[in-house]
């Protein structure tokens, strides 16, 4: 991590959703940076803004009400959010890609496989003919498509769900990406076939050293899959760490009170610890730090202050009063 | 697994050889059946009082199919269901209510459970309504009751089930089963839809309705840390078949020192509870094959690391391992 500048550099990232009701932070002053070959993990509850982060860095927040009001999302030294639409589609599918939860509903049912791993090859790389073709085989088999060739005939129908999310893969690696981010990208598929996927998925990382974002709320995959993590909770991160460190070393009692209510595989457990409450709402959040209503380890400062990003060794920072103090 | 059967009470259920075969047929007027899913084929466990039996697998495993053939949605196609020993197939109709007001069960999606029209109270208070008589009054305090139970405010029965988070309305599910003090409930993946910081909080209430009133629960689930958590019993299931099981003592060598490939497998598969976790990965190739066309012999050979000739021919028998953890695979025969 000696580069001069990261791949990906996002700051101070603010997402927010104007609606009748008020405005909704959905991302509230994101942080984060991401080498090449690098692999971070955006682990949250539903509602804590993981997925509006990583649809901020394409620009593809939903419409209408949602906005990008602030922040800089740098790639490669290029500032995304002030680039123009049409500038903006060059890097969608070709230098960033993405990879969705559920792949009956990101592949065109009408259109065969093939055809679609191709789509965003013409577009971008203005490919045809046998070098077009010949590309997208190869798309299919990074992501191990057995008998690739014939598969490029089939539709989405015809494949089981597990294929899909493999196609799905393909059309994200077609055109050599630097950088994938995968919003939960195995939650529909079945154990044996979310770990074939995976490791399918770091193979890919070690034959084109292609960055990843991983988007989950599963600490599981974070523990199989990546180098680092940020853990968000109410459209902030609270917490960032190695992932050693995060499951070895957590310091904001959120990460905390996640990392032990988490059953465990390798041993019987007698009780879990678990976080009472539940996640604020984000319209007309109270002033303070976010957790400080489920929060044990709670005092007066936090309920009047909200605390910043504090480091509390190299490379682990969380945004608490404790740490550090 | 009958033999490994330690006879101290009677189960609270008791699964023998169940069958559930779908016919597929060809033909609008004149259906012709032409070929049989084997959804289940010859299931057999036991679940004692007060206990968690978990059937564990993937989709097509059918796990789901034995959980509706327990809550009498399907029927079945052969063996024998036995409710305190007593044949649920040879039940007048008296006695399948009675059934039923003891069966009761949690289901995964709390948003599709639930009419949305319908406010708490009256979502808890209507298996009440519709199977005791007991009084309005005698009503509201058993709802207050059964809310104070999972911990819902009594302030909250006025709501509509939109107006709660996903926890909460796992929270409603389980007081409506509750209603009429069933002693066994199907928790069919009762938390993989909640949030990972909700899922401890709804398990440590499950777990403590069960102590509290010896209920028995038949869990299905897929995520291995959760069945350890809430399990006194496991069945591992891969195409309509046990084809590991252990319980009690042996519980832990299950988990510890699987035998079948399969369980394996889905063990390795399990993602991390921590990065220094990441041990030998069995990879497995391949993808669950129809129930319609099993293999022949042992069904899971095509995807098996340790196939052998025999495998491909001879379907594995019910081998113990353990006083109680037995094993379908001809790797130990």
């Amino acid at each position: 991590m000696a580069a001069a500048q990261p791949l990906l550099q996002v700051e101070d990232l603010r997402t927010y959703f104007f609606t009748r009701r008020g405005v909704v932070k959905a991302v509230d002053g994101v942080s984060f940076s991401l080498e090449a070959g690098e692999t971070l993990g955006i682990v949250g509850e539903s509602g804590s803004g993981k997925t509006m982060t990583s649809l901020s860095l394409l620009r593809l927040i939903p419409q209408p009400g949602g906005k990008i009001v602030g922040g800089k999302v740098l790639f490669d030294g290029v500032d995304l959010l002030q680039l123009s639409e049409s500038e903006m589609r060059d890097y969608r599918g070709s230098k960033i890609s993405m990879i969705l939860q559920d792949p009956m509903a990101s592949l065109n049912p009408v259109y065969t496989v093939g055809e679609q791993v191709a789509e965003p090859l013409r577009q971008h790389q203005h490919l045809s003919g046998k070098a077009l073709w010949d590309q997208v085989t190869e798309a299919l088999r990074l992501l191990r498509i057995p008998s690739p060739r014939e598969r490029l005939q089939n539709y989405p129908h015809q494949m089981s769900g597990g294929m899909r999310q493999r196609v799905v893969g393909g059309i994200a690696v077609s055109c050599l990406p630097k950088l994938i981010i995968a919003d939960e990208p195995t939650t529909a598929l079945d154990a044996t076939i979310q770990a074939q996927y995976l490791a399918h998925l770091k193979d890919l990382q070690r034959e084109t050293n292609v960055a990843m974002i991983f988007v989950s709320h599963d600490f599981g995959i974070v523990g199989r899959m990546c180098d680092r993590v940020a853990v968000m909770y109410a459209g902030k991160i609270v917490e960032t760490a190695s992932v050693r460190d995060l499951f070895d070393n957590p310091q904001h009692p959120y990460t905390i009170g996640l990392v032990n209510s988490v059953p465990r595989l390798d041993r019987k457990v007698e009780r879990l610890a678990s976080i009472e409450g539940q996640p604020p709402q984000l319209l007309n959040l109270p002033p303070g730090c976010r957790f400080a209503p489920r929060c044990y380890a709670v005092f007066d400062r936090c309920h009047l202050e909200e605390p910043p990003e504090m480091s509390a060794s190299d490379d682990h920072s969380a945004a608490c009063w404790r740490v550090g103090a | 697994m009958l033999e490994g059967w330690r006879v101290t009470e009677t189960p609270i259920l008791e699964a023998r050889n169940l069958k559930k075969h779908y016919p597929v047929t060809h033909g609008l007027v004149m259906q012709k059946t032409v070929a049989w899913v084997r959804a289940v084929d010859g299931v057999s466990f036991a679940i004692r009082p007060g206990e968690t039996l978990s059937l564990v697998g993937e989709s097509g495993a059918g796990k789901t199919t034995v959980a509706k053939a327990v809550l009498l949605l399907e029927e079945l196609s052969g063996g024998e269901l036995l409710f305190d020993g007593k044949d649920v197939g040879h039940f007048g109709r008296a006695e399948l209510k009675d059934y039923r007001s003891n069966v009761q069960a949690v289901f995964q999606d709390p948003w599709g459970s639930m009419n949305p029209r319908m406010r708490v109270k009256s979502i808890i208070a209507e298996p009440l309504v519709v199977n005791t008589t007991m009084t309005k009054q005698e009503i509201t305090s058993k709802v207050l009751e059964l809310m104070a139970q999972v911990g819902l405010r009594p302030d909250q029965a006025e709501l509509y089930p939109h107006e709660f988070s996903g926890g909460q309305r796992q929270r409603i599910a389980v007081a409506r089963a509750l209603a009429l003090n069933p002693r066994l409930v199907v928790l069919d993946e009762p938390v993989s839809a909640l949030d990972v910081s909700i899922r401890a909080q709804i398990m440590n209430l499950l777990k403590d309705i069960q102590t509290q009133y010896g209920l028995s629960y038949l869990m299905i689930a897929h995520n291995l840390a959760t069945v350890r958590y809430m399990s006194h019993a496991v069945a591992i299931m891969y195409l309509g078949e046990v084809v590991e099981y252990a319980d009690g003592d042996d519980l832990d060598d299950l988990f510890a020192n699987p035998r079948h490939p399969y369980t394996r497998a889905l063990m390795s598969a399990a993602l991390p509870t921590h990065p220094d976790d990441r041990t030998d990965e069995v990879v497995l190739s391949g993808e669950m094959p129809s129930p319609l066309n099993p293999p022949a012999g042992c069904h899971f050979h095509p995807r098996c690391p340790a196939a052998m000739d025999i495998c491909r021919k001879v379907a594995p028998r019910v081998i113990q391992v353990g006083d109680s953890h037995t094993v379908s695979c001809h790797l130990y025969d």
